[in-house]
């Protein structure tokens, strides 16, 4: 039984765009419309979603192989449309500050819109299969597009890169797999609603086997610590849109999986190896944070410092409560936001400049005040300042976690407690990245933008048009939620299952 | 128009401003200025008309985000005499420092990026104001950093400005971190961040002393922070390299006290906590005396200025730890507010006529050239240094007096600390206008346009007054300690003309400085340890994790399995045996040893 979801139509635009720039349209101006369009579309999806009734919206269903039971399935409810929100929206400001390689260019675009159809794809699809491969879609493209229109040391970092990133997935297929092996056998399924059902009513064991083949899986492609020194490198390499697009949209699949599959069915593992995780993801906090401020190039200190952001998401999914994890859904669209638009600027810089070595660069808000302020904004967003909607992130993940587990601070039966348990203690060890964030953002900041102005930068051109205006973009939607975070929590918060 | 309402556009006033001018200040210089001064103007109206209100029942409130009853963070004010005194203070001064931004910034670069950086600073500091719970003011707290950042970088292509933005910001953000753990333990205990509703709940909590006293600890170490108290007191000298508007509004009358005003409005839940107000008396009187010693060798007439607002502050700090309400630090962070506002606008002036030098030395016999200057900076300073009957010599001199009642020793100790403010007041004040003139600049100095001399001499006739017992009467309800020594005012008259006078002696016709001691000049060599840490402890360490990032734990993560899995593949080319059923039979075995594995937990 065929129906086709609106969603589907999400996915088809850039792959028809794609198939379009082959065929000989314009390259640009064909996935500059084509994502335009999808943008438009979501925001269309948004209106329509109807909030009171929550749950999966714009179902539809394509058989692909039904005596496996695996169907091309297709719904969003809040999460993922805010997920496909943040998709669009990048994939449109990527195509605008996109510069046409000298070679290849066509296949440039397609690899972009290939990236695009993938992570919707992903977002979009309700069945766990179809998720997991949507993404593999995404990630071929984005491999090519650092071992060939990359910069610098491209292949050694596009080789590291695939050797992570395809161990993740080996990983985490393997959990998929055991998802599928534990469910009761006469009713096992790949549908993400069958699947949320059985755990509903209690027929899916919570095994821990599965919860760490999912974590370790989902971990590595979002650059868990100790899995995370690909992501800085290849972040540097890759031409600007496809850090955009991986660190800004693709990363964030694995701990969407992760709030999508292993909160609801696993969560008695997830408490189980908290420590271990709480462990891990202040090593992502603390120690690439210090590793970020010892940077001394714009890129790799971005690199790094997406990294580290992936710590707080952890903190918000490990500490299991509704507050934290609201927080970690509204730091997943605030750090894609974030991080797409300060290595866009970047890229902008590099394609100035031709280095971004902290060294060589300085005063440049001198000479191109409109890169200069955008940056300022992006940095400040990336530091948690509020008005930002970074900071309504951070500050719900560490409600969250600082609230989790007990015994609860204070007065307890009228006797005094005072001590930490351990997701205290990480939120404490975490607040303290808000000083290291400051540092090595407005140490970056200093360096390229302010200081005087060496005479060899003395005749950059200041940002201007389509890039401009896709940045301004990006910083309004960051201010707008920032201010009103409250339609995203309405959104996010009704998706989450808890245990 | 009501009163509920009436806060909102107060707040929200200057933000517009500041939107407005970063779209449109390119085009016109003098509009993004009209639009900064009109927002101030309006704010200080409104604010003198909603003082004189009744405190509205309920004030309009704007949940900014919500995960149901018992998780609501929200956008409200709390309209009390506390709140009410301090937009009074807030809005009039800033309506008299934009006044004097327009002549003291006519010639500068980035008017329009000027204005809008004082309009949201405006905006910041009254949120922090108007705040009803913790979150809000920490939303607010925040953001005047920022604005505070800006403006400190106003020049951001001098590498000193830039790194002490840098510098602001960072060390700001260190205090924040403690703030941000006291809210979070605060809200632990009581399920709130309004402020009304942790009131309530507090006596509840006295059984749990220990918490209280780690709590409110880390709450002022917002205010070590922010009112740049020791050791993190570092930043505010540094800050004086944004232009004096801003040293006078933000670094000295306002956002510093910032810091005050916070611990003022947790009042009730420090006046049950006696412990951490010891703490908080000892912070602000080592402080106070501390960074007076450090004025007395400073040579740059805004640092000398700088130490003496961290010392004043100080004394705030300190009179919140002694005195029994929190009256007594708000009225000498009014009068304080009022002079040491004045004394900054006064030395700008001064920079303005030397050409932007600001080395005391240089300058000289200013007397003559600049006589409304010189007149206003007296009035500043006998305040400031507690002549008898000016402004400061009432309010300091009550923190003063509650300091030697409860902790004898501290009291003692900010008692001599005033003379060291005399003394090294005075010395600016001899060295700056008086002597012979000592470069170029000091011979043809010029007195500035009415829109700077006007606002200082409304300043200056509040730094004289604003203590007098009429106004206090208006303002304050201040309390009166009981059992004050008999030697102590003797004592603070001695402090008094003591320091003046030998400041007088040392400096009135001095033509180099007679005396110097390093250890003063060089603060205490307190930033010397500071920038060994941040270089050698913060940048090797980070260095050397950068370091084990690359060649250990890539190493221990990618290259040995990658050894292991080069290795099993040289093992297991044994077993390519080239035969289709023997491969059958592996996978088979492999995907049956995979299940098993699975299900039989």
């Amino acid at each position: 039984m065929i129906s086709v979801s609106p969603l589907l139509f999400l996915i088809l635009v850039p792959i028809i765009a794609a198939a379009l720039v082959m065929a000989g349209a314009n390259a640009r101006t064909t996935s500059m419309l084509g994502s335009a369009v999808n943008v438009l579309f979501l925001f269309a999806l948004l209106f329509l979603y109807d909030e009171s009734a929550g749950s999966f919206q714009f179902l539809g269903s394509i058989p692909v192989l039904p005596q496996f039971g695996l169907n091309l399935t297709l719904g969003a409810d809040g999460l993922s449309l805010v997920m496909l929100f943040l998709s669009t929206i990048v994939t449109f400001a990527a195509v605008c500050v996109a510069r046409p390689p000298v070679d290849n260019p066509r296949w440039f675009y397609v690899c972009l819109l290939f990236i695009s159809a993938g992570v919707i794809g992903a977002f979009a699809s309700l069945d766990v299969l179809f998720l997991y491969m949507f993404h593999e879609l995404a990630l071929i493209p984005t491999f090519l597009l650092i071992g060939i229109w990359g910069s610098g040391d491209k292949q050694a970092a596009a080789w590291k890169a695939t050797v992570y990133l395809a161990t993740g997935s080996f990983i985490l297929l393997f959990g998929i797999i055991g998802l599928y092996l534990i469910q009761p056998e006469a009713a096992r399924s790949f549908d993400l609603r069958q699947i949320l059902a059985h755990a509903e009513a209690g027929l899916i064991p919570d095994n821990p086997v599965v919860y760490l083949l999912l974590l370790f899986g989902f971990g590595i492609l979002v650059s868990l610590f100790p899995f995370h020194t690909w992501a800085p490198q290849a972040y540097a390499c890759a031409p600007a849109p496809a850090s955009m697009l991986h660190a800004g949209v693709l990363k964030k699949f694995g701990l969407y999986g992760l709030i999508r599959l292993a909160v609801p069915l696993m969560p008695e593992s997830i408490q189980q190896y908290a420590p271990l995780l709480l462990a891990l993801l202040l090593g992502n906090i603390l120690y690439v944070g210090y590793v970020t401020i010892a940077q001394r190039k714009l890129d790799l200190m971005l690199g790094y410092s997406s990294v580290m952001h992936m710590g707080y998401i952890f903190l918000g999914f490990a500490a299991l409560t509704e507050i934290s994890l609201t927080g970690a859904s509204l730091m997943l669209l605030s750090h894609g936001l974030t991080i797409a638009a300060l290595f866009a600027l970047s890229g902008e810089i590099r394609e100035r400049t031709g280095t971004l070595d902290f060294h060589e660069l300085g005063g440049l808000a001198r000479i191109t005040p409109r890169l200069g302020l955008a940056f300022g904004f992006a940095a400040m967003a990336s530091v948690g300042l509020p008005g930002f909607i970074g900071f309504a992130g951070e500050l719900l993940v560490f409600f969250g976690s600082f609230g989790a587990g007990m015994p609860a601070m204070g007065l307890l039966n009228g006797q005094e407690v005072f001590g930490f348990n351990a997701y205290q203690l990480a939120t404490i060890a975490a607040v303290w990245g808000i000083v290291i964030s400051a540092i090595y953002m407005l140490r970056a900041y200093r360096r390229v933008f302010m200081g005087p102005l060496a005479e060899r930068w003395s005749r950059l051109p200041d940002l201007a048009g389509a890039p401009h205006a896709s940045l301004v973009l990006l910083l309004a939607i960051m201010l707008v939620f920032g201010f009103f975070p409250q339609f995203l929590v309405n959104l996010v918060t009704p998706a989450l299952i808890l245990p | 128009m009501s009163a509920s309402l009436v806060p909102w556009i107060i707040l929200f006033a200057p933000l517009c401003a500041a939107a407005l001018i970063l779209l449109g200040g390119r085009f016109s210089k003098s509009l993004s200025a009209s639009l900064a001064l009109l927002a101030a103007i309006t704010t200080c109206l409104l604010s003198w008309w909603l003082f004189f209100q009744p405190a509205p029942e309920k004030s309009l409130s704007f949940p900014w985000l919500s995960l149901g009853p018992d998780f609501t963070l929200s956008i409200s004010m709390t309209i009390d005499h506390l709140s009410k005194v301090m937009l009074l203070i807030v809005t009039s001064i800033s309506v008299l420092v934009f006044t004097y931004a327009l002549g003291y910034m006519r010639a500068e670069e980035g008017y329009s990026r000027f204005f809008a950086g004082l309009s949201l600073f405006l905006f910041s500091m009254l949120g922090i104001v108007l705040a009803d719970n913790f979150v809000m003011m920490f939303i607010f707290w925040e953001l005047v950093g920022v604005s505070s950042y800006i403006l400190i970088g106003h020049y951001y292509s001098k590498d000193s400005a830039a790194d002490a933005g840098k510098q602001a910001f960072i060390v700001n953000r260190i205090g924040d971190f403690g703030f941000m753990l006291g809210i979070l333990l605060f809200w632990l205990a009581t399920g709130s961040v309004v402020f009304a509703e942790i009131f309530a709940k507090i006596p509840a909590l006295q059984s749990a002393p220990v918490f209280l006293v780690v709590a409110s600890v880390l709450v002022f170490m917002g205010t070590i922070g922010k009112s740049a108290q020791m050791p993190l007191h570092v930043w505010l000298p540094n800050s004086m390299e944004g232009p004096t508007p801003v040293s006078s509004l933000l670094h000295a009358a306002t956002m510093v006290a910032a810091g005050v005003y916070l611990l003022a409005r947790i009042f009730p839940i420090l006046e049950v906590v006696p412990d951490a107000r010891e703490i908080i008396a000892w912070v602000g009187g080592i402080t106070c005396f501390a960074a007076a010693l450090m004025a007395t060798q400073q040579t740059d007439i805004k640092r000398v200025l700088a130490y003496s607002t961290i010392s004043q502050l100080g004394y705030m700090v300190l009179g919140i730890g002694v005195a029994p309400t929190q009256e007594v630090a708000m009225f000498h962070l009014f009068t304080h507010a009022c002079f040491k506002c004045l004394l900054f606008l006064a030395a700008g002036s001064v920079m303005i006529a030397m050409h932007h030098d600001v080395e005391m030395w240089n300058m000289g016999g200013l007397r003559k050239k600049l006589p409304v200057t010189m007149l206003c900076f007296v009035a500043g300073m006998l305040a400031l240094s507690g002549c008898p009957f000016t402004s400061g010599y009432y309010s300091k001199d009550l923190i003063i007096e509650f300091a030697v009642e409860k902790i004898p020793f501290l009291g003692w100790l900010v008692a001599a600390a005033a003379g060291l403010t005399a003394f090294y007041i005075f010395r600016e004040f001899f060295v700056v206008f008086f002597g012979k003139a000592r470069s170029e600049h000091a011979e043809h100095a010029h007195e500035q346009p009415i829109s700077m001399l006007l606002p200082m001499a409304v300043l200056s006739l509040f730094a004289i007054g604003a203590g007098w017992p009429i106004i206090q009467g208006q303002l304050f309800n201040l309390p009166h300690p009981h059992h004050v020594p008999d030697l102590l005012h003797p004592f603070l008259y001695v402090m008094f003309f003591g320091g003046a006078g030998l400041a007088a002696i040392l400096y009135f016709k001095a033509e180099k400085d007679p005396i110097s001691i390093p250890l003063f000049a060089n603060r205490l060599y307190i930033d010397n340890v500071y920038f060994w840490f941040v270089d050698k402890i913060q940048g090797g360490g980070s260095a050397l994790l950068s370091w084990a990032d690359r060649w250990v734990v890539d190493l221990v993560v990618v290259q040995i399995p990658s050894k292991c899995v080069w290795a099993c593949g040289f093992l297991l080319r044994f077993l390519q045996i080239g035969n289709i059923q023997a491969y059958a039979f592996f996978f088979g075995a492999g995907v049956i040893g995979l299940i098993y594995l699975l299900i039989s937990k």
